[in-house]
């Protein structure tokens, strides 16, 4: 039965990739009858009782079908302009990389039974101060550090009121991010000016790894990216082996499913619900550090645009497991460079700025249990009073 | 209350507070936030008794006095209805988020609420060109109400329904809600304007409201403010006078107790989602068919009426009273520091509007806090009963 779920879900996704170049088909017809035949096969699974795989074939074929008939009008030459698919991976890559560190940082603090959607204000934080200590010390490397370190400042400052004073959760996430806002944007325009951050030199940004000038599919797609971008694969497989493979990761689950039996068998669970908020501060000070002084080599106020938001939607969407949340942070990254490209086709520009909505209606189909449900640890958002 | 793992509900521990505290909590909390921010400005190097004083002269909250008089009296006239005007949509998205606080559900979704409810009094602002002028009124209004409900209907809907936690849903609505407006008022979009700025129709010059107090043509205050008003009343007699404002209540305390009382939980979710978007839309209504008239995308983007909502509730510790007069303090902050209004040979505004974001974190973050002044006063009675 999943077999044919699965199947379904490809046939979906292979209704959109034949209208896309190479293959570029012209048929309406092709795209119909592909996605039609991934609809089947999912209404077949639903008959039988299977839900999600059902419901994923169904969705897959009934998206398919739709993008792949409005891609056969786009005309040729324009697709064939804005699809290069991989100069969209790198492009993917590039928007994915500081959901992924977000992503990871909120990981860590509600897997230890913390909400944070303070995240946002995180990495704004670690965004301004990044391109601040860059320039102060003329040190990329520096203005990294000083970044993550005050990324862990605030997240800090939350973590009190969070665990010791036990203030409800998302009011103390929502006046981190207010203040993050305000503290960024007053420090900003005191010390810029109307002028904005000065240009950086060299030494200041993050540097390119240049693997290969090649014109070559990998050439392209992995041969010139951020170094931060091939960092996030490190902490994302080393996040995997901490949480999952060791004594540690076995704490901060347990003081995130059960605080009451953690604290009976003598683990602190102050103590690891701090460390789990102050590495999510830091992890996404990281993100915000990558977008200020790797990628746009600026500052502006409000940088990060709800970049913080998506990657909280990663999370819950990749059901607070890393590699799920990776995935949702690519397929997200995704969305976005397909609408930055899209929007370059004249009939097109107009939808294209759909796809940005598209990681939110996601994660509201997975919350909502359409999809197979998102169920998050069983302690996040409750305060702990140790008796 | 405090002790054990059950930790109390946002509803319990707000209602806690205000037997503690009374109207001294919120008021402390605003002087203590309003006395950081001053700290912050004299860092800056400039004096802040000054610059308070330059901040409430631009709201024109001076128009008070009686001895200011002259030119002096007109212009802080008009100051005063630009502050009235963003108190409007203050009170009535404060509304849409107590209203939750009081069933136990965290709205951050005002926000969302507000852009659909401005979406459709555009919509049907610039067609049905036909209507006579209040018929056609009464039918944006109605129309962008109903629709706040029903698009906050959603998030009551999933939660009563799957269980989805209502914050994850309406921060995801809000985003929808962005890029949806950003489609439709963009180019080519459904809403779009013909020409090559990406804004919407103006909605026709039959449906803005009657202006009472200024000119009409300089963004005097209109009618919409009685609204504001009316929802005030509305909201205090639904919720202490009618049954469906007990349920509420009692929902919000103990959603366990309430459903051995054979009250519908899941009912009550949904109505009070439902009434909060009402409240929202109408705000988004008035705000366009009142001043805005037609939307650009910058607007939908820039928008923050639906996340100040967020604090204007919680200082108002969700009581009519408490969300008027907290709108008020955050309309007249806003107005104050506005490019516009405030004297730039005192503070640069540019500054000043950060300002009022961190006075906004403040005022949340120590709001939330309530806890750590009970956790003092515990302290001391511990400590004398020591003695």
């Amino acid at each position: 039965m999943n077999v044919i779920g699965k199947a379904g879900v490809g046939l979906g996704a292979l209704a959109f990739w034949l209208t896309l170049p190479p293959v570029a088909t012209s048929a309406a017809l092709v795209p119909l009858l592909l996605g039609g035949a991934a609809c089947l096969c999912g209404a077949w699974v639903l008959a039988h009782g299977r839900r999600r795989p059902g419901a994923a074939a169904l969705a897959a074929g009934l998206a398919g079908a739709g993008l792949g008939v409005l891609a056969t009008h786009a005309g040729r030459g324009n697709l064939g302009d804005a699809v290069v698919w991989s100069a969209l991976i790198a492009a993917m890559l590039v928007n994915a990389t500081p959901l992924t560190y977000a992503a990871i940082g909120g990981l860590f603090s509600e897997r230890s039974g913390v909400v944070n959607i303070g995240l946002e204000g995180m990495m704004l934080t670690g965004a301004f101060f990044g391109i601040w200590g860059s320039v102060e010390t003329g040190s990329w490397a520096l203005g990294l550090l000083i970044a993550i370190g005050f990324g862990g400042l605030a997240a800090l400052a939350y973590a009190f009121f969070a665990i010791h004073l036990r203030t409800d959760q998302i009011i103390g996430g929502t006046a981190i991010n207010f203040l993050a806002l305000g503290v960024t944007g007053y420090l900003f325009v005191d010390i810029y000016g109307t002028a904005g951050t000065p240009s950086l030199h060299g030494s200041e940004q993050i540097p390119d790894v240049t693997i290969s000038h090649g014109s070559g599919f990998l050439a392209q797609a992995f041969g010139q990216l951020n170094l931060l971008v091939w960092i996030s694969f490190a902490v994302l497989a080393l996040t995997y082996v901490v949480v999952f493979r060791t004594p540690l990761g076995l704490r901060i689950r347990s003081v995130g499913e059960h605080p009451r039996a953690a604290d009976a068998v003598g683990i602190s669970v102050y103590k690891t619900r701090y460390a789990a908020v102050v590495l999510s501060g830091m992890l996404s000070a990281m993100g915000g550090a990558y977008l200020s002084i790797g990628f746009v080599h600026s500052f502006n106020q409000n940088m990060t645009e709800g970049r913080g938001f998506i990657a909280l939607a990663a999370l819950i969407f990749g059901r607070w497991r890393p590699v799920g949340a990776f995935g949702a942070a690519l397929l997200f990254g995704f969305s976005s460079a397909l609408a930055q490209r899209l929007g370059t086709i004249p009939n097109w520009s107009s939808y294209a700025v759909l796809f940005q909505a598209l990681p939110y209606v996601l994660t509201l189909i997975a919350v909502a249990g359409v999809v197979g449900r998102s169920i998050p640890p069983a302690a996040v958002g409750r305060p702990f009073a140790k008796q | 209350m405090l002790e054990g793992e059950d930790a109390p509900t946002v509803a319990g521990r707000l209602a806690l507070a205000q037997r503690a505290g009374g109207v001294a909590g919120p008021v402390l909390t605003a002087a203590f936030a309003l006395l950081i921010g001053g700290l912050v400005v004299l860092a800056t190097g400039a004096n802040p008794l000054s610059t308070y004083r330059a901040i409430f002269d631009g709201s024109g909250l001076n128009w008070l006095f009686p001895w200011v008089s002259g030119s002096a009296r007109s212009f802080a006239a008009t100051n005063l209805q630009q502050t009235l005007l963003l108190t409007t949509a203050l009170v009535l998205c404060g509304l849409a988020v107590s209203v939750g606080f009081r069933c136990g559900l965290f709205n951050i979704g005002g926000q969302g609420q507000y852009l659909v409810g401005s979406f459709v009094a555009i919509w049907i602002g610039s067609s049905f060109l036909r209507l006579n002028g209040p018929l056609h009124i009464v039918l944006a209004i109605v129309a962008s109400t109903l629709a706040g409900a029903a698009y906050a209907g959603i998030a009551g809907l999933l939660k009563a329904l799957t269980g989805a936690h209502e914050v994850i849903s309406t921060i995801m609505l809000n985003w929808i809600a962005v890029w949806a407006g950003s489609w439709l008022v963009g180019q080519g979009g459904a809403l779009q304007n013909g020409g090559s700025t990406p804004i919407s129709n103006p909605v026709a010059s039959s449906t803005h409201l009657h202006v009472f107090w200024g000119s009409p043509v300089l963004q005097g205050l209109d009618v919409g403010f009685f609204f504001a008003l009316a929802g005030l009343v509305v909201y205090a007699v639904l919720l202490n006078r009618t049954t469906l404002g007990f349920e509420l209540r009692a929902v919000g305390f103990n959603p366990e107790a309430a459903r051995y009382a054979g009250m519908s939980v899941a009912r009550t979710y949904v109505t009070t989602m439902a009434i909060a978007g009402a409240f929202a839309g109408l705000a988004g209504a008035i705000d366009v068919l009142g001043w805005e008239f037609q939307l650009g995308v910058t607007d939908i983007q820039t928008s923050e009426i639906g996340f100040i909502a967020i604090a204007v509730a919680v200082l108002g510790r969700n009581r009519a009273l408490g969300v008027f007069f907290a709108s008020l303090l955050f309309g007249a902050l806003l107005t104050g520091t506005s490019t516009r209004n405030l004297d730039a040979t005192v503070f640069r505004p540019d500054l000043a509007s950060n300002l009022t974001l961190i006075i906004q974190g403040l005022v949340v973050l120590f709001v939330g806090a309530d806890v750590l002044v009970l956790w003092l006063w515990n302290r001391r009675r511990r400590l004398r009963v020591a003695i």
